[in-house]
């Protein structure tokens, strides 16, 4: 597992910083372990501290008031999260969930306040970081909001697809994001989607196209003009 | 069935074990490896969670007759 000097050194916040100055911070850091599943950080509360991942994995996540689930980050060991909420000093804006067993090295909100004014070099750090996150956001709300990806994915399968009496190519939903231009969390939802909507079935490793003439609609320029129009 | 492997792009960090709810997963000499025997849901959640790449969980699209 990694030490906390070993995470703030490898950490793009404290990138420049010097050994006594990294020293220094590591006073500030405390640990926190959560069980697989917890709930870390849940939308909409007070944020306590600015989060690094020392071992495991967790999700960002958005949920809509009919429960729907919006992935927005998977964050692995060294990257950080929570960050929005602990430098404009409101709610946490997403919700935290641990993947695995989790351990988190944690700097409290008035704890980074009092290093952003003491270390200049971490405030431009911050901006960098800060600058990384609204590019990947931005480019997920352009996905969710003014592409219709859903027809994508249905164009993809329709293609790939094969009645069963020989292989098809198999596609991971990485694959089918890149042929998409858009997110795997994008396509998750798609799949979602039309499988709520009954037109395709996911079992296990095989994706049944139920509905092969709706998965054409949706394909099709009208459909789409539908929607711009809407 | 299970995920399909690459073990050239596995940087043995086992975040895939960690999420296998089927225990299906296991660090080998600093690679992942299936463990034999034991059956794949195919919830994805190895894929999700790789960094490298190395391991994938591809669907066979078909069209039901």
């Amino acid at each position: 597992m990694i030490s906390k000097l070993e995470l703030l050194k490898s950490s793009p916040y404290f990138s420049g910083l010097g050994s006594d100055e990294l020293e220094a911070i590591s006073r500030f850091v405390f640990e926190k372990s959560y069980n697989n599943r917890a709930i870390i950080v849940l939308e909409g509360e007070t944020a306590e501290a600015l989060y690094f991942v020392a071992s495991g994995v967790v999700k960002v996540f958005k949920t809509s008031p009919d429960g729907k689930e919006q992935t927005l980050a998977i964050i692995r060991p060294q990257e950080t999260f929570n960050e929005v909420p602990i430098f404009d000093g409101d709610v946490n804006p997403a919700s935290v969930q641990a993947m695995t067993e989790v351990l988190l090295y944690g700097i409290r909100s008035r704890d980074m306040g009092n290093i952003l004014h003491t270390y200049q070099l971490v405030a431009i750090n911050v901006i960098k970081i800060m600058a990384g996150r609204l590019r990947h956001l931005l480019a997920l709300v352009e996905d969710l909001s003014f592409r219709h990806v859903i027809g994508r994915v249905a164009k993809i399968l329709l293609e790939h697809a094969v009645d069963g009496t020989s292989a098809g190519p198999r596609l991971t939903q990485r694959d089918m994001a890149a042929m998409a231009g858009t997110a795997r969390e994008v396509v998750s939802r798609s799949l979602k989607n039309l499988e709520k909507d009954g037109f395709i079935k996911i079992d296990r490793q095989r994706i049944i196209i139920k509905d092969r003439e709706a998965l054409s609609n949706i394909v099709s320029p009208l459909f789409e003009t539908k929607v711009t129009d809407g | 069935m299970m995920p399909q492997i690459d073990e050239e792009k596995c940087d043995g960090c086992g975040l895939c074990v960690s999420v296998c709810l089927n225990n299906g997963l296991v660090i080998v000499n600093g690679v992942v490896a299936r463990v034999e025997g034991v059956d794949c849901d195919w919830c994805t959640q190895c894929e999700i969670v790789c960094a490298t790449g190395a391991i994938c969980c591809p669907f066979e699209i078909v069209i039901e007759r």
